[in-house]
């Protein structure tokens, strides 16, 4: 680096460090000024670091023993991605297991700082956004570079991308400890956060667009429409529903640009396409590359996901209504939720059946491969969280299981079992390919991973519907004289038990993920496990194989 | 580029396209997939036909069963109504003191009590209605009542509240605070004093003589209470704001006193009504005195 330039950033990042001094200064709120007091000590950072001409990620790859050298792709953010996947998915799942615990033991709220109220929408965040963002920023990094056989477009706006969003979720989650919200489900963050989102966004929409276009294949691959669809929706989602006007400019509050029923239609419009377009689409891009290859195997049916793509995303956008049944929502509004959800029950089955059916011909790498054992898993509580979801969006069925646990349950079967697993499996599948190992650590880790996630899982769905059952079932109970038998204290003190069995489902998702971190830090370490392999036949003893020796003449029975 | 092949374990014919490694299959889509994808869009078909569903200028279509979510629930609620309509007419009929000697009433108005308890109630006495022995809510299973435990006091009290500011009947009482009225010892001496009325501090001379002169007015020489001033009965084991020395010498310096919301204009009479019974069965519910007395006297409904 020249010095001239060095200098020359140095001052920008002053620059910076000067006004977020400023702000922090003259902030109207605690929370604001903490924001901008994290924003000064980073770019105090960034300054220092132009200054001493320090190549700080030259040392850090060092740590992480991160390949160099010129390599066919630009793995650099997506190693980074991996390992920010890795962390956020531990932090994001023990402050699930913290809140879990808040709730069936309500000593545990810490106040102010650590009260259900501002961890749960930490740990939504750090699991939906940090674990699930980083995961598909770095694999969609990774499978556009393959699938289009072209270099990432824009290298240093992809970097901007990957510490960008890490500066967005570090905002996000901190604003959330010292309350800073705009109380709006999936899009707490107040209108700064929610600026700073929309430019690291659309420098991830440049370059995922310009890698497109500058790819060697006569076609996309499925798995790019899929990418594409995400970013492009997300960004509108985004935009849309943090409409606000700020009281002030060195001030965290804003209020919404919408009022009323308005505002709630637009915040589920929000939330539902953030399930849909967040949770679903980019996860089936996942699905469609990392399912062929490791199964090595031709997808099942070209013809299929052409169709369930485009029904799947013109089916999504209307179906967040289904939020507010019963609700002040005009009754017009909730029919279409409804219809158009579960008219799309078939759409979302399309890519179930598409990942499942391309292991025709590989089934028996489900006894031998755990990452295919975790991916078949996956697959399966997509269809069971996409048959469910259609099914609660009924009217009848909603009217017993709104407010209730039963959507918890529901949410967390397909973010544990779907989205979870199948980002594991990518990650598994990335980690030896980006680090050039031969295989990874151990893979009978992966297989205690898998029964650690899947027991968890079980724990945890089959508590949360009998919860949800139990409180629908005892908040409509009338007695004999026509009178109605609970109080919602008694509602909740039915549930005690069941929250501690979901905890400890929890605790073994956790569980799981901290083996595989261990085994993935073996990995980069270049440690290989020796271990028998999966699925292989134990000892034969010939002499062993015969009948047991019985009398000729059994003895006369008394 | 396009380079068709059969493939092997499938038998299917591949698209001919591959990135990275990855080919695709030209198998058609499931017949029951797009049947029953069919299936649902002809029933999303008939049920917007059928139900509100498109926005139009000035309003949504209306769908032919005429059907609307508040249609449904003022349905509901009037079949609910209806079935208690009888119930509700008898129990507004009947004076209260009267309503424990028709069984058949009575249990009608506790379930109904004890339903509108746990919706109003609870959140303050609990929903077992135990109170709480410090926090000052009364526990109503038990026999101290604080302004009479028969099931018309029970009702007056619902009805227009304790301390409830700007009701003109509620029941008003004031405990005077006696921050800087006596000496620490006297204050020691009488704190002693009420704790022995119920057999727990030591008896003296000074606590004594300072209870007569400052507190047996509304508490009664011997610490009996008094039902008309609201003054609580300190000569038993049960306390509102805790039985400590500490608190009961912050209760005589600085002392705390309980509000009860009135609800006649929250609840209809006949809620009310319901909600006494429900409280008077709890286990402390005393007799009507009156009634007792001279069971020929026609008793005023009102209080």
């Amino acid at each position: 680096m020249q010095v001239e330039a060095a200098l020359g950033r140095a001052g920008l990042w002053f620059g910076v460090l000067l006004i977020s001094l400023v702000f922090a200064a003259t902030a109207r709120d605690s929370g604001f000024a903490a924001h901008a007091t994290i924003i000064a000590i980073v770019s105090f950072v960034l300054m220092w670091i132009s200054v001493a001409r320090f190549d700080p990620m030259g040392k850090a790859r060092g740590f992480f023993q991160m390949p160099d050298g010129p390599s066919r792709y630009d793995d650099d953010p997506i190693r980074w991605g991996v390992l920010a996947t890795m962390f956020w998915a531990i932090v994001g799942l023990l402050a699930g297991v913290f809140i879990a615990s808040q709730l069936a033991f309500p000593q545990l709220n810490i106040e102010p700082y650590f009260n259900f109220g501002r961890v749960r929408p930490l740990h939504t965040s750090a699991v939906v956004f940090a674990f699930g963002g980083n995961i598909l920023i770095a694999s969609s990094f990774y499978v556009v570079q393959r699938t289009c056989r072209a270099q990432l477009a824009f290298p240093s706006l992809a970097r901007f991308v990957f510490w960008g969003y890490q500066l967005f979720i570090v905002l996000a989650a901190s604003g959330y400890l010292f309350g800073v919200t705009q109380s709006r489900e999936y899009a707490e963050p107040e209108w700064y956060v929610d600026l700073w989102l929309t430019i690291v966004w659309v420098a991830y929409l440049i370059v995922f667009v310009g890698t497109l276009v500058r790819r060697t294949e006569p076609h996309i691959y499925v798995a790019n429409w899929f990418y594409l669809s995400f970013i492009i929706t997300i960004a509108m989602l985004h935009i849309v529903n943090n409409l606000a006007v700020p009281v002030a400019w060195n001030g965290s509050l804003s209020f919404s640009a919408f009022a009323g029923v308005q505002d709630a239609l637009t915040q589920w419009w929000y939330g539902h396409n953030a399930v849909a377009f967040f949770l679903t689409v980019p996860f089936l891009a996942m699905m469609y590359y990392f399912v062929p290859k490791q199964a090595e195997r031709p997808v099942y049916s070209y013809r299929l996901s052409i169709i369930h793509f485009w029904s799947l995303i013109f089916l999504y956008i209307w179906a967040g209504p289904h939020h507010l049944h019963y609700t002040a929502l005009p009754d017009w509004a909730q029919t279409l939720g409804m219809v158009f959800s579960v008219i799309l029950w078939m759409p979302s089955w399309g890519g179930m059946i598409n990942g499942l059916m391309t292991l025709n011909g590989a089934w028996d790498k489900v006894r031998t491969d755990p990452i295919i054992r975790m991916m078949v898993m996956a697959m399966a509580f997509y269809g069971m969280a996409t048959f469910e979801g259609p099914m609660l969006s009924i009217k009848a069925v909603n009217s017993l299981s709104h407010y209730t646990d039963w959507t918890v349950g529901h949410v967390h079967s397909g973010a544990l079992g779907w989205n979870g697993l199948i980002s594991f499996a990518a990650v598994y599948f990335l980690v030896p390919r980006l680090w050039k190992r031969e295989r990874m650590y151990s893979l009978r880790m992966i297989n205690w991973h898998f029964w650690l996630a899947t027991l968890g899982i079980v724990f945890y769905a089959s508590s949360m519907w009998v919860a949800g059952i139990t409180q629908g079932l005892m908040w409509r109970e009338y007695g004999p004289d026509g009178y109605l038998v609970n109080s919602f204290a008694e509602t909740v003190a039915a549930l005690h038990e069941l929250y501690i069995i979901r905890a400890v489902g929890g605790v073994m998702y956790l569980g799981g993920a901290v083996i595989m971190g261990y085994n993935i830090w073996m990995t980069i370490v270049g440690r290989l496990r020796e271990e028998v392999p999966m699925g292989a036949m134990p000892h034969y003893d010939p002499d062993k194989d015969r009948p047991i020796a019985r009398p000729i003449t059994p003895e006369p029975a008394e | 580029m396009v380079n068709k092949r059969i493939d092997g374990p499938t038998g299917t014919e591949t698209v001919g396209h591959e990135w990275d490694g990855i080919e695709e299959l030209d198998t058609p889509m499931p017949r029951w997939w797009l049947w029953t994808l069919y299936l649902t869009i002809v029933w999303g078909i008939v049920y917007v036909i059928l139900y509100p569903a498109w926005p139009l200028v000035d309003k949504a279509t209306e769908g032919v069963l005429g059907w609307s979510s508040r249609g449904e629930l003022a349905k509901e609620m009037s079949v609910v109504d209806q079935g208690r309509v009888t119930m509700r007419e008898e129990l507004s009929r009947i004076p209260i003191e009267r309503l424990p000697e028709n069984s058949k009433m009575f249990t009608q108005a506790v379930a109904g009590g004890r339903s509108a308890f746990q919706v109003h109630c609870s959140q303050c006495h609990g929903s077992g209605a135990a109170g709480s022995q410090t926090l000052g809510y009364p526990n109503l299973n038990d026999d101290d009542w604080l302004w009479g435990g028969d099931i018309k006091a029970i009702e007056y009290t619902l009805t227009n509240g304790i301390r409830a500011p700007g009701v003109e009947k509620t029941r008003a009482s004031i405990m005077p605070p006696f921050d800087g009225v006596f000496e620490p010892v006297q204050l020691e001496a009488v704190v002693n004093h009420v704790l022995s009325l119920s057999g727990r501090g030591s008896r003296n001379a000074l606590g004594a003589q300072t209870f007569q002169d400052n507190c047996s007015v509304c508490h009664g020489t011997v610490g009996e209470g008094n039902r008309d001033l609201g003054a609580p009965r300190l000569n038993d084991a049960i306390w509102l704001y805790g039985s400590s020395h500490e608190q009961l010498r912050n209760q005589i310096l600085k002392p705390k006193m309980g509000r009860m919301p009135h609800w006649s204009d929250r609840l209809d009479p006949v809620t009310i009504k319901m909600l006494s019974a429900y409280v008077w069965s709890l286990g402390g519910g005393e007799e009507f005195v009156e009634v007792a007395a001279d069971p020929a006297v026609k008793v005023d409904a009102e209080p």
